[in-house]
């Protein structure tokens, strides 16, 4: 304001520099310190959590983690080599199933329904299952297969960590796609290409990084889900049965029963287990991160 | 049909096709069109004729892009366009319902007013075109490929490194290998949309004579908010306002002693 009356005036007195300045300089620097705070707060917690694990985690961690079966009640020793695998079956199973639903749904959002009606219903539906408590989502699979098919099964808890990934594919591919230029697909387009085509040739090429990005990040968050699994792969001390039938020995179930437990060797193993997902996820988020950075150096 | 067609067209629009007698490509009969309720062009009627470069300039939103567009239906990706009228490619109606629009697309090319080549090589940014309606083997997809690139002049800047990523190019290279792309599918028709304005001098020198050279094989339209590049390479311009054909002749005649008192002011700089 000051300075618009002291240009208009022509300037006999030149305007003065420290006026507004002062109080701006200071909002400026609160906000910086604020914010910086807060981040160091955050960043706290996080190395925190990260440093017990470690301290714990490392102290519970021998190749008998790796080798042998989970222990029963009052045995000393055992592993968590069951419920590795376990895991791994589990979430291959997940994020198998999830991967080509999300991914063509995300597709349908982002080519086809970019205006319809029902597209906007189904993003609306989409977003709502994303913040779904997983626990709902164990005890629906729980009707939908455990009743039905008469027990626990692997298959039940695929399905369970399958639909918790579905909603978080069908975001990341619908906002990774919405960031190819629509320049890309016309040109397409004007060369005659079918939409089909526009889409697979080019859209998912485009994105296709980003694409990865978000299945691997699903990957990540259903890796460590352990309520959808409480009520459908349940947990025990053996080897998964190779039709999956029966319960399936998995790591974020028996962390939370190891975890409870009077059994010293049990705590040690759930502390070893805790590490061993955590190490996990950080890899496979790092895995994304670098997969990001790279297309955007190309 | 086309002849009906022709007879009735306005005076503005044909009014060169008596002096010259060069074969007329496209002609526009009436065209309207619209953004949903929003009506942008009024009633063109506009003929192009064969192998030649015909220029559309005019004040931003005048509706030379959106004419642009209609010739290949690329605006009919947009549910809330539409056009209404004739457009006679040979004779043909495009905008008829019984006409394939990708089948016309491979007829009638297109490059965009920014380079877009895909995320892919540059061998097959060139490659795509081709594969969509013919599957030639692959020696005599390779000379297609070195074809268009020398055409579009690009042959000797990539020549070694046709697996390279096409969007390492730079801006005016990235522009050639579009016109590359289209012109390897044979097309009849070449649409540009404003090619140049994203580029720099040099590079629009380099596209300048670029079309001057697919002129011989290529009916060519460009839209252009560049009047002396108009002067420079086309043979024929049509200036358009506020969705109006207000006059069309060759382009000598239009920059030197145009009959409207608009296309003088807009020509001179005095609006637009």
């Amino acid at each position: 304001m000051d300075t618009a009356v002291y240009n208009h005036a022509g300037a006999a007195t030149p305007p003065s520099w420290g006026r507004v300045r002062r109080s701006r300089y200071f909002a400026d620097r609160a906000l910086k310190i604020i914010s910086t705070l807060f981040t160091v707060l955050g960043a706290f917690v996080l190395g925190w959590i990260l440093l017990m694990l470690l301290v714990e985690g490392i102290g519970g961690l021998s190749p008998a983690v790796f080798t042998e079966t989970t222990p029963g009640p009052g045995t000393e020793g055992g592993g968590i080599a069951n419920a590795i695998v376990g895991s791994l079956i589990l979430t291959l199973l997940g994020i198998l199933v999830a991967t080509p639903i999300g991914v063509l749904a995300g597709t349908y959002l982002a080519e086809y329904g970019k205006t319809s009606k029902l597209a906007a219903v189904i993003r609306f539906v989409n977003d709502i299952l994303l913040a779904a408590p997983s626990i709902l989502i164990g005890l629906f699979v729980y009707m939908l297969m455990v009743e039905p098919m008469g027990g626990y099964s692997g298959w039940a808890g695929g399905i369970a960590l399958a639909i918790i990934a579905v909603p978080v594919i069908v975001r990341s591919t619908e906002d990774m796609l919405r960031l190819v230029p629509g320049s890309l697909r016309e040109a397409g387009a004007a060369l005659g290409a079918p939409m089909s085509t526009v889409i697979v040739k080019i859209s998912w090429k485009a994105a296709r990084a980003g694409m990865v990005t978000g299945v691997i990040l699903a990957t990540a968050r259903i890796a460590g889900e352990t309520a959808p699994l409480l009520f459908t792969a349940l947990n025990n001390n053996f080897w998964f049965s190779p039709n999956l039938m029966g319960g399936v020995s998995n790591l974020p179930v028996t962390i939370y029963q190891f975890a409870l437990a009077p059994y010293q060797n049990w705590r040690e193993l759930a502390w070893a287990g805790a590490l061993i997902i955590t190490l996990s996820i950080l890899a496979l988020s790092i895995v994304a991160r670098l997969l990001l950075k790279k297309d955007q150096v190309r | 049909m086309s002849t009906i067609a022709v007879n009735a067209s306005s005076a503005i629009g044909s009014a060169a096709a008596a002096d010259t007698g060069v074969p007329v490509r496209i002609a526009v009969r009436n065209l309207e069109f619209y953004y949903g309720d929003f009506r942008s062009l009024k009633s063109i009627s506009l003929d192009f004729y064969d192998r030649q470069v015909t220029a559309l300039i005019g004040p931003s939103g005048c509706g030379k892009s959106t004419l642009l567009r209609t010739f290949n239906r690329i605006y009919s990706l947009y549910p809330e366009q539409r056009a209404e009228g004739q457009i006679l490619l040979d004779g043909q109606n495009v905008l008829s319902p019984s006409i394939d629009v990708n089948e016309l697309r491979a007829r009638v090319g297109m490059v965009f007013q920014k380079p877009t080549p895909f995320p892919m090589s540059i061998y097959d940014n060139i490659a795509f075109g081709i594969r969509l309606y013919e599957k030639p083997p692959k020696s005599e997809l390779d000379g297609r490929v070195e074809e268009a690139l020398r055409k579009a002049a690009l042959w000797d800047e990539v020549k070694d490194k046709l697996r390279q990523s096409g969007m390492g190019l730079s801006g005016g290279q990235q522009q050639r290998l579009c016109i590359a792309r289209t012109i390897a599918q044979h097309p009849e028709v070449i649409l540009l949309d404003e090619p140049t304005s994203a580029l720099d001098p040099i590079s629009t020198g380099k596209i300048e004579e670029l079309i001057e050279q697919l002129r011989s094989e290529f009916t060519i339209v460009i839209v252009t908010h560049n009047m002396q590049q108009a002067a420079r390479i086309s043979q024929f311009t049509a200036f358009m306002y506020l969705g109006e054909l207000v006059e069309f002749g060759p382009t000598t005649k239009m920059f030197m002693n145009p009959s409207k008192k608009q296309t003088q002011d807009y020509i001179t700089g005095r609006f637009g």
